[in-house]
């Protein structure tokens, strides 16, 4: 046979392929839900949700002291966009009822001679009382109260000599405003790629087995390797859509732009999408069951993603066990690089090292792959 | 063996398969003629699948000789696998899909042209008058069309040899009738039939049958031989005469 014509062929295997690929996707509901409705879900759950931005922080305020200083500092904390004052009281005592219903987040006490201190002795005292089951939250809130009282302390007294004050100016780069969303827009990306392309490739070709068509499509000509890059290219395209919506929802609903190179941006999503397929090709070919496959697919991917890509908890506060086994999670890397070049707006120089760790791991996944699939094949 | 024999479209001479110390299947010497109804017999582990699956390419033999129509089992399975066909025991169309879809699809991974697919797959839903249902999924069809609608794919790319493994599973008598009636359509268009199959019923419709017991092959002959040699009526006799001796027990 002629190279063209069994390039012809070869070419009308892959159409007739992928075409049907196509038609179980369309067809599943379910799988129409994870795919479109998932990445919208965890998106806007991610952004609206589970943000944990100081934005309108409901505050009581025990202004015991009662005078033009105590005054002062509340109205601007008040006029700030962070803070909306509950209420003003003088009882103590109202703190922790508020707290327990829920209805605040922080306490500030002005206690008695706030003024007098202030002007007198230098020193004035506020107590600022936080929620403490929200570490993370509570944390936030503080460096914000603190900011402002700084801000005020300065504007009171601008001659006030003092020597030996060092005054700290923190500036949050890249995302200066402490925004949830440029934080997790990464971590999501990396995490419903992860789940598209590694879970439902997975499932999909050991449904194959389970059905008995997959012993079908080994004895027609269609080469087996072909079989499996069929089977892999409609979760390609289908990982593509994917990436647009949340990258459009991410620009357009949360205001998170791109800042670097979109085609970069999309090139590298490309080298993780196929890393991530070739993980599900490996775990279709370990498996007998789709249980099995979503199963292995799950606890081996999508927890390690989020648990040890650093999306959620920071990898250096981990233990060094912990921070070794994340080296081997995708995910880890294409966090970082998304994060690099999406929010920092950095280039390709800054984000070789993962690119070339990502491409190490597809192809070792391929190989492994490939040969475990010929031993079944035998 | 002789791999330009125009007349004979398996030829296999003293074929074994070893997984480890198992020898699953022995030393299996067969000849099947070009159109011939070829029955393969034997009790559950007896080896028929393993041997099945060496002669459609799937498995690598340990030792010993075959021809597959023309080409040999170690170095010819590309070409083996462009000319047989091959219907599983589990059902093997997708359900999710119509019968149009099913049969354009298999159509294209044998290769087929849009053109070929358009005159072949007419033919096929005129022979099984279902002119009116090539747009129902395949789910949606009784098991007995089901099952008649994959022997057709099978069959769509005029394969040399069709594999045929337990095509009859659970189908009733009347629709298993008909099932036959398509696989002689089959031999008479010159295709070979190699078919394992649990109803001795139906090895009476074969041209000759093979009885395996413990991997190695008990008994080959038409089925009136046969039942002359064990001095009986019915293939059932013979089966269990052979089958008895059988050291292996069922999986």
């Amino acid at each position: 046979m002629n190279t063209t014509s069994s390039l012809s062929i070869v070419r009308n295997q892959l159409f007739s392929f992928v075409r049907k690929e196509f038609y179980h996707v369309l067809r599943d509901k379910k799988v129409l839900l994870i795919l479109f409705g998932m990445p919208i879900v965890q998106v806007l759950l991610f952004g609206f949700v589970l943000s944990n931005e100081v934005k309108d922080t409901r505050i009581i305020v025990i202004d015991v002291a009662r005078d033009e200083a105590s005054r002062q500092l509340i109205t601007k904390l008040g006029a700030s966009c962070y803070f909306k004052i509950d209420h003003i009281s003088t009882n103590e005592n109202e703190i922790e009822p508020t707290f327990k219903k829920g209805k605040i987040k922080a306490a500030i006490v002005f206690p008695l001679n706030f003024q007098h201190d202030l002007q007198h002795g230098n020193s004035a005292q506020v107590q600022i009382i936080t929620d403490g089951t929200d570490v993370n939250a509570a944390n936030t809130i503080n460096g914000y109260i603190m900011s402002i009282i700084q801000d005020f302390s300065l504007e009171s007294n601008p001659l006030q000599k003092v020597s030996y004050r060092i005054v700290p100016e923190v500036r949050m780069l890249y995302n200066p405003q402490l925004l949830g969303a440029p934080n997790f827009v990464p971590g999501v990306m990396a995490m419903v790629l992860m789940l598209v392309c590694v879970m439902m490739t997975a499932v999909a070709i050991v449904k194959e087995k389970e059905m008995g068509t997959m012993e079908v499509l080994l004895v027609s000509p269609m080469r087996p390797l072909l079989v499996i890059i069929s089977k892999a290219v409609p979760y390609l395209l289908l990982s593509f859509v994917n990436l647009s919506v949340i990258i459009l929802l991410s620009v357009y609903v949360l205001n998170v732009p791109v800042k670097g190179s979109i085609v970069l941006l999309l090139s590298l999503s490309a080298l993780f999408i196929i890393t991530c397929l070739s993980l599900g090709i490996l775990i279709s070919i370990q498996t007998d069951s789709q249980q099995a496959a979503m199963f292995a697919s799950l606890i081996g991917m999508l927890l390690p993603t989020i648990m040890l890509s650093g999306f959620m908890f920071p990898i250096e506060n981990m233990p060094w066990p912990l921070q070794l086994i994340s080296n081997i999670a995708p995910s880890r890397w294409y966090y970082i690089i998304v994060k690099d070049v999406m929010i920092k707006g950095a280039g390709f120089s800054s984000v070789w090292r993962e690119t070339l760790i990502l491409v190490g791991m597809t192809i070792a996944l391929l190989a492994i792959s490939m040969k475990k699939f010929k031993i079944r094949l035998a | 063996m002789d791999p330009t024999n125009k007349i004979l479209s398996i030829q296999t001479e003293k074929l074994t398969k070893r997984f480890g110390d198992f020898t699953a299947v022995n030393e299996i010497t067969l000849d099947v003629k070009k159109g011939e109804i070829f029955g393969f017999l034997g009790a559950n582990g007896a080896g028929k699948t393993t041997a099945m699956r060496m002669l459609c390419g799937l498995s690598t033999p340990t030792a010993g000789k075959a021809v597959i129509a023309g080409y040999d089992v170690y170095k010819g399975t590309e070409q083996i696998k462009k000319r047989i066909g091959y219907m599983s025991q589990k059902f093997s169309l997708y359900e999710d899909l119509t019968i149009l879809e099913n049969v354009s699809f298999f159509g294209g991974i044998y290769g087929m042209t849009s053109s070929q697919l358009k005159i072949k797959s007419e033919a096929l839903i005129t022979q099984l008058g279902l002119q009116n249902e090539t747009k129902k999924l395949v789910g949606s069809l009784p098991l007995g069309w089901k099952q008649k609608l994959a022997f057709s794919v099978a069959v769509l790319h005029q394969p040399e040899i069709v594999f045929l493994d337990e095509p009859t599973g659970g189908v009733d008598p009347v629709t298993r009738r008909q099932f036959w009636d398509l696989i002689y359509d089959a031999s008479d268009s010159g295709i070979t039939v190699f078919v394992t199959t649990h109803y001795l019923d139906e090895a009476e419709y074969c041209n000759r049958i093979s009885i395996m017991v413990d991997g190695g092959i008990a008994a080959l002959d038409t089925p009136s031989n046969l039942k002359k040699k064990f001095a009986t009526e019915s293939m059932d006799d013979v089966f269990y005469e052979l089958a008895r001796g059988a050291k292996r027990t069922g999986d």
